[in-house]
């Protein structure tokens, strides 16, 4: 079968607050109409700060989380229409790691029986000295020592119990993951580490991911398309190097301008961008991204227009103005 | 290793705790071994010159007015408090951590029934429903006392437990089981439930003391654990009468009491602050 | 040029349950003089941010800075003050902020009450005039309208603006020197740039020397004059800024820049540091990165010290005595 392993077509999630005597207070507009699609063995990155939305687009394609309205098709199957049941049985083909490498364990688990519970939920070994071997299998692939099976997670540091989280991940073969910012909470020999792993089990597994990050540096060496969201939208989005090295959405530049690069010699010119990212609740009007823009055409059309995403030199950018370039530091 | 173990060892960890393991094993081994070497405590060896005598090496807390071994009634009714004590929180800490984790997992309309029903039953003093079932009931069984005194303590556990669970389900250990595919039952009782045990070994300690301090309560008057059965509270009653002339019939079961439920308190004080640095 | 803080052979040591105790930090030694910043740069468990504490004599008990340890502060041996003196200092002349400006506001006071808390500690001024400072300070680090923020709680500011409002309160005494602990870790790209900027803009101003420390060697380049790598307690490589970047030639340090993602160059796999960063309880004897190390040298089991590499460039590794790299 051939085309995107899913698809995803504007996909909203709101955050209402809840409860009888809960004031009314405007919907925190998380999500706002974000469209993609994943190939086979593909990765996407989603690149954005804090508050754009990155994560509930992550764990709402999953249904860890109810989307507010859009649609996503997964190897065809709409997924936000299906039942208890098939739902169940589509966990074992999509599956998610997460960021913090110590609330995602449970502390009450021991390593083997927390990799061990996607087989034992859907049934994957018929004895139990099968299950065992396939335990010992999984983390000797993520490069943990099978012995580890009995202990607890406590006694791990912040890269082993990563590792036990990507194994727990592929008990169950899933052909889709949502690496949820999986090394931003990690040192950076240690993460290094992470990344090489998460690409060779892309490799060895034709495994394709969804690779929510704040770190250009650290998508770069994984993606082989970026998006970056900005207050609920993709306002870009390109193959990696295209991304990189010609950012059309001033957004892009101001962020990629932001990485700092261990380098004295390469010390480009910074983009500082002015003020505070505006509430997600009451997102600007026309550009979201026009209250901080430094862009030099900006007018009044970005503030009551909003941009769509439209191609400009090989990338698709949301910005009235993408053609020319909105800073001279940008490259 | 089991993680009940490793809590009371981790308690062994403080003095406080230290101390009241001690006391409390102490206390029921008295309990247990006293028929080996006491006197049966319902024995009246001698009810005319034996009656309401003081400590003496033979009976180191006295008789009572039956000629009754005092040391060895107070031994009897440790057995008594403590297991009515002890079975009655096992009910009560089941009944609420399980409630608990549905009110907190459920959420919603289940969370919001449940809690209401909880908020009502705390509104009604205890004591108060048991004195009118008591009262209704005139010769209540034990095993129905220790049933009621169960079922009527569970509430403020199941707040507890369910404060715990909203916090535990924003966990990603959670949100992994949910991801695998995990069916509401196992998300409870193989991740939940075993990450609520420590504040709720803490709580069900506590409940130990209260409800030993409720069933003497009862006892004394005259509704708990009826005679001949022997009970701290219940010896204190019969003592009420002679308390000037032979007070040591009263003073040691009121002592009994008092040891009982502050070692009970000392470990539960241990257990929190060794389950704390956990948290930390 | 005399140094405004001299730290000598300072360690840090904490009890460990079963008896004995462990050193987080053993031996580190730096200089920094005025007007200067020096990095110190390392992983989590390197001991960076205890170093920091340390310095204003605030490690958490039972830690405790182990006797033979010299801070040097001007002419002042701060490990002997006590009291109302060693007060003096804190906030005062040298001034500290952390990581999380989420945790380190009180979130019961106003930003007004806890930038003038500063100010009376440390000076004789009226309540009027400690406002107008408190309202210039936040007017320096850049937050816009400073009259009204001052009325505002910190559960109102955005992660930015409370690292902003830190600021202000750390240069409120007028420090010579600050120390930044991880001071744009928790906050994301473009904010840490804005923070950065405005960092770098008061070090020039009011000519403080600045310790930063942090695990990100990209906000060191082009910042710091000096940066001293830290590994298991101990300084591995320290040399002038441009030195080390060139020329980073402790393993440890060339491991570190081996695993970090770039924007730029190849992007092939990324060459990490095998193995993890042990606790300080199984620090390995002899050299602590033996056990990670990809060179093995004869003199590994005994433990190396510092030795030169060039100018002012020192190595924490035998092979500084071979002459090899």
């Amino acid at each position: 079968m051939s085309g995107p392993l899913l698809v995803v077509r504007d996909l909203v999630k709101h955050y209402t607050s809840e409860g009888l005597f809960a004031a009314r207070t405007a919907p925190v507009r998380a999500v706002d109409g974000v469209s993609f699609e994943v190939g086979r063995g593909e990765t996407l990155a989603l690149v954005g700060e804090s508050g754009c939305g990155k994560s509930s687009v992550g764990r709402t394609i999953i249904r860890l989380q109810e989307p507010t309205s859009g649609e996503a098709l997964f190897e065809g199957q709409a997924i936000f229409r299906l039942e208890r049941e098939p739902l169940r049985a589509l966990r074992r083909r999509m599956q998610i790691i997460f960021q913090d490498p110590y609330s995602s364990l449970n502390p009450r688990m021991t390593v083997g029986d927390a990799v061990a519970e996607g087989i034992e939920i859907h049934r994957l070994a018929r004895t139990k000295a099968e299950r065992k071997e396939r335990v010992a299998a999984l983390l000797e692939e993520v490069g943990l020592d099978p012995s580890y099976a009995s202990r607890y997670p406590h006694e791990f540091s912040g890269g082993q119990r990563q590792r036990i989280g990507i194994a727990r991940a592929l008990a169950v073969e899933p052909a889709f993951i949502v690496c949820d910012e999986p090394v931003s909470a990690l040192d950076v020999s240690v993460q290094a580490q992470v990344i090489n792993l998460l690409r060779d089990l892309q490799e060895r597994r034709g495994l394709s991911y969804l690779f929510i990050a704040h770190d250009l540096a650290v998508v770069r060496q994984i993606a082989h398309r970026i998006a970056v969201m900005y207050l609920g939208h993709i306002i870009e989005t390109a193959p990696t190097e295209t991304l990189l090295s010609d950012p059309r959405h001033p957004y892009t530049q101001a962020l990629l301008s932001a990485v700092p690069e261990p380098d004295p010699t390469a010390q480009r010119a910074r983009i500082v961008l002015s003020g505070d990212l505006p509430s997600p609740s009451s997102p600007p009007p026309g550009c979201r991204f026009h209250t901080r823009c430094f862009h030099p055409l900006r007018s009044e059309r970005c503030r009551s227009e909003v941009p769509l995403l439209r191609p400009v030199h090989g990338s698709l950018a949301a910005c009235h103005y993408a053609e020319t370039p909105a800073s001279p530091l940008a490259h | 290793m089991s993680e009940r173990q490793s809590y009371f060892r981790a308690a062994l960890g403080t003095p406080g705790g230290r101390a009241g393991m001690l006391a409390v094993g102490a206390i029921v081994l008295f309990g247990i071994a006293a028929p080996l070497f006491l006197p049966d405590p319902a024995a009246q060896p001698d009810i005319v010159g034996g009656a309401l005598q003081p400590p003496s090496a033979l009976a180191p807390f006295g008789t009572d007015d039956l000629s009754r071994d005092v040391l060895a009634r107070v031994a009897a009714g440790a057995r008594v408090s403590i297991a009515v004590a002890a079975i009655a929180v096992a009910l009560s800490a089941t009944l609420g951590t399980l409630i608990g984790i549905v009110a907190g997992y459920a959420g919603g309309a289940v969370d919001a029934l449940l809690m209401r029903v909880v908020d009502g039953a705390l509104a009604v003093p205890r004591l108060f429903i048991l004195l009118l079932l008591l009262a209704a009931w005139e010769r209540m069984p034990l095993a129905a006392l220790i049933l009621i005194i169960g079922i009527t303590g569970w509430f403020g556990t199941s707040r507890l437990v369910r404060a715990e669970v909203l916090r535990l389900r924003e966990a990603d250990f959670v949100r992994a089981a949910e991801a695998l595919g995990a069916r509401p039952g196992r998300v409870m009782f193989r991740h939940l439930l075993p990450n609520t045990f420590g504040p709720l070994l803490v709580a069900a300690t506590l409940a130990v003391g209260d409800v030993i301090l409720l069933e003497a309560g009862l006892s004394f008057l005259g509704l708990g654990v009826r005679p001949p059965t022997p009970s701290w509270g219940g010896m204190i009653y019969d003592g009420r009468a002679v308390l000037t002339t032979a007070p040591w019939v009263s003073i040691f079961p009121g002592l009994a009491i008092i040891a009982t439920v502050l070692s009970v308190n000392l470990l539960a004080g241990g257990l929190r602050a060794a389950l704390n640095p956990r948290e930390a | 040029m005399t140094a405004l803080l001299e730290v000598q052979n300072l360690r840090v040591s904490f009890p460990e349950p079963g008896g004995g105790r462990i050193v987080p930090v053993d031996g580190v030694t730096f200089t920094l003089e005025r007007g200067r910043t020096l990095a110190l740069v390392g992983e989590s468990g390197c001991g960076k941010s205890l170093t920091s504490l340390a310095i204003l004599r605030l490690v958490p008990p039972p830690g405790r800075i182990d006797d033979g340890s010299t801070v040097r502060f001007g002419e002042t041996d701060l490990l002997a003050l006590q009291g109302e003196a060693l007060r003096r200092v804190r906030g005062r002349r040298i001034a500290m902020i952390f990581q999380d400006p989420m945790t380190s506001l009180n979130p019961v006071f106003t930003v007004e009450s806890q930038i003038t808390e500063v100010v009376h500690a440390h000076f004789e001024v009226p309540k009027r005039e400690a406002r107008d400072r408190a309202a210039a300070l936040l007017q320096e680090v850049g937050i816009p309208d400073p009259l009204a923020r001052l009325k505002s709680y910190p559960h109102q500011l955005s992660g930015g603006m409370r690292q902003r409002v830190m600021i202000a309160i750390a240069l409120a005494g007028q420090p010579e020197i600050l120390i930044a602990d991880e001071p744009t870790t928790a906050l994301d790209v473009t904010v840490q740039a804005q923070i950065l900027e405005v960092l770098d803009g008061l070090r020039e101003s009011h000519g403080m020397a600045v310790l930063l420390i942090t695990h990100d060697l990209g906000i060191v380049a082009g910042r710091a004059d000096r940066v001293a790598v830290m590994y298991a307690g101990q300084i591995v490589e320290s040399a002038p800024t441009g030195a080390l970047f060139a020329n980073p030639s402790h393993p440890y340090t060339q491991g570190l820049f081996g695993s970090i993602p770039r924007l730029t160059g190849a992007t092939g796999r990324l060459s990490p540091i095998p193995g993890n960063v042990p606790p300080p309880s199984a620090w390995p004897s002899g050299c602590r990165f033996r056990t990670r190390c990809p060179i093995v040298h004869p003199r590994s089991a005994e433990a190396p010290p510092l030795l030169p590499v060039g100018p002012d460039h020192l190595i924490r590794c035998w092979l500084a005595e071979d002459g090899a790299r």
